[in-house]
């Protein structure tokens, strides 16, 4: 049995989510190979080589691969996951194996589990439905296993120099892509810790009012080396960038404290941080249902609030 | 161009979703169903491309119980011309959805296919995806804005890090975001118009597509509740319990 783990890199570094696929794919008693798609990604490559547990490094280099767009990419991974008879790919679940991996599933005629929460055997798996409101277990019949795994599920394994580095195996398969054409992308600019990997996350709703307001909560997260999330409603007004949102349909997280402001606690929001191990509510509606689920609820106005909790952090 | 736009029947998103006492799935009777919020936003982005004159034509589909015709009325009622119901008692897994979409679209030859990002009841983000695949057509998914002239579609995407904008290539499959529009209003006489009209009836085992599914549900629980907390009076109390009880704040 051979695990492929697909690496997540804008071609400079890693990204942490990759490490928790690893702890995910070090379950199944398989080796491990990782593959790296990309242009003049070295470095990554090299990172790759490092990471403890990992048998051989894949990797794949042409320009065509450059922004790693799914209709080349998800034939090239189709192609080596037939030619090497990987019997597991797995990635963690963000945007970019969201749109990559289904494509990948499809092309090998077989069914994809997305968001796994826990791997009970090589074929059994539990995950969330309906906004986590259930639990599915579910038994995978296809002799091809594909899975994206919640981050949140399994814990990203150590950046341990694992020596002698894994082998790196070139792949030499150009497949070209006249279909998708990368134009740009705009990326939220941010000194705070990244949302997936915060230990103290603090988010604002529709409570903050404005994306003047919303500053409030930076300059708190600020004190407290935290990340910032948003609801949708707060997203969706404007208040924080798209890739704040915390939800069923944005990020799920699972800081050590998740401090929740002016955010009513529907269930889309809670599906998304509600695995948190310490929440907080700040909420001036008592009736709130984000208190049926935070640890410690304080009622009042926020703006009345934030600037006591900046005054008493200082001291 | 002519648009494909696929919808799913849903548990609506505000009822609350319980899972039956024999933990073989969640309780679906007497439960109000609704169109899946993001294809609610797919055909509304039809429309307005049809209202700009980029599209002539809105064909909708829906896969499922006989009960879908409510959803597909609904899209009719938005301003979708006309429907499609493949009929199926089964639960279908993104794969075979896709597979049956597939061969919708080979009838139909449509330009452009919009697509929710997510089915709210699974929560699965594959369906577009995978019809794409099956197509070797582009995919623009998780859109928040899409504009098209006749060769091609632009699509901002909204991606882990903050937007990507691609190009693609028509035909091609959009799957859509929260922010790309807000679905209209239906109005009374929309709705009494779109009762004249058609929605075509055809059976799934019509497609030559192997329904067997690939995964099974073994079983399904609700999840473990949390233990209820406290409130606290004060920022100080608050910080205080923070620090020493929690030990979550140095
Ligand atoms: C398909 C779909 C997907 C969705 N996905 C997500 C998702 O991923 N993430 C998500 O968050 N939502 C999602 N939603 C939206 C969700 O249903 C709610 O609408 C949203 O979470 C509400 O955001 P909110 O709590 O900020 O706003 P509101 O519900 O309006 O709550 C604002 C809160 O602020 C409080 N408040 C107001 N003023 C003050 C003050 N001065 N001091 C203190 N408190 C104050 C109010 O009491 C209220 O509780 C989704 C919805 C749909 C249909
Ligand atoms: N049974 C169905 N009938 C029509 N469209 C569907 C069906 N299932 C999924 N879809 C489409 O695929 C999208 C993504 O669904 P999913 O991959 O299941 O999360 C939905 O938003 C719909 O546009």
């Amino acid at each position: 049995m051979k695990t492929l783990l697909i690496a997540e890199h804008n071609n400079q570094e890693l990204k942490s989510v990759t490490l928790h696929a690893l702890t995910a794919a070090k379950t199944f008693n398989s080796s491990i190979d990782i593959i790296v798609i990309g242009w003049q990604c070295d470095a990554v490559i090299q990172q790759a080589t490092q990471l403890s547990g990992i048998q051989q490094v894949l990797a794949a280099q042409t320009e065509e691969y450059t922004h790693q767009l799914p209709e080349n990419c998800a034939p090239l991974i189709a192609d080596i996951v037939k030619e090497h008879n990987y019997s597991v790919v797995m990635a963690t679940a963000s945007t970019f194996s969201k749109n990559l991996l289904p494509r990948v599933a499809a092309l090998l005629d077989v069914t994809l589990i997305s968001d796994v929460t826990a791997i009970l055997s090589p074929d059994t798996f539990v995950r969330p439905i309906y906004a986590g409101n259930a639990l599915a277990t579910v038994q995978d019949l296809d002799t091809i296993k594909i899975l994206t795994i919640r981050n949140t599920a399994f814990p990203a394994a150590l950046l341990v120099h694992q020596s002698p580095a894994a082998p790196i195996v070139n792949i030499d398969k150009n497949f070209s892509n006249d279909l998708s054409h990368f134009i740009k992308q705009e990326l939220t600019q941010s000194t705070r810790p990244e949302l997936t990997s915060a230990k103290i996350i603090i988010s604002g709703g529709r409570g903050l009012k404005s994306a003047e307001n919303f500053k409030l909560l930076e300059s708190l997260a600020d004190k407290l080396h935290a990340a910032v999330g948003a609801s949708r409603a707060a997203v969706d007004a404007g208040f924080a960038p798209n890739d704040y949102q915390v939800g069923q349909t944005g990020k799920v997280v699972a800081p050590d404290l998740y401090i929740a402001i002016g955010i009513s606690g529907a269930i889309q929001h809670l599906a998304g941080m509600k695995d948190s191990k310490v929440i907080v509510a700040i909420n001036n509606d008592p009736e709130a249902p984000i208190f049926q689920i935070a640890d410690y609820g304080l009622v009042g106005d926020l703006f009345k609030i934030l600037p006591e909790l900046e005054t008493v952090l200082s001291k | 161009m002519k648009i494909l736009v696929a919808i799913k029947r849903v548990i609506d998103f505000k009822t609350s979703v319980r899972v039956k006492a024999d933990e073989t799935d969640v309780e679906t009777a007497n439960v109000k169903m609704s169109m899946n919020p993001f294809d609610e936003i797919a055909v509304e982005e039809a429309i307005r491309f049809k209202e700009q004159e980029k599209a002539n034509e809105i064909v909708v589909v829906s896969i499922g119980p006989e009960q879908c015709q409510e959803v597909l009325r609904t899209a009719l009622a938005m301003g979708a011309d006309r429907g499609i119901l493949v009929k199926t008692a089964h639960t279908l897994q993104p794969l075979i959805v896709a597979k049956i979409l597939r061969a919708i679209v080979q009838q139909e030859n449509p330009r452009l296919i919009l697509m929710g990002k997510q089915a709210i009841d699974s929560d699965n983000n594959q369906t577009g995806q995978m019809l794409a695949g099956l197509l070797n057509w582009p995919q623009g998914t998780f859109a928040s804005k899409v504009a098209c002239d006749n060769t091609s579609v632009t699509v901002t995407r909204e991606i882990d890090g903050g937007l990507e904008t691609l190009a693609l290539t028509l035909p091609a499959v959009i799957t859509t975001d929260l922010r790309l529009n807000e679905p209209r209003y239906i109005s009374l006489p929309n709705i009494v118009q779109a009762k004249r009209k058609p929605i075509q009836m055809v059976s799934i085992e019509e497609f030559n597509v192997d329904l067997s599914p690939r995964l099974k549900i073994l079983k399904v629980k609700p999840p473990e509740k949390r233990r209820s907390g406290i409130k606290v009076a004060t920022v100080t109390e608050l910080v205080d319990k923070l620090k020493h009880e929690a030990q979550v704040l140095s």
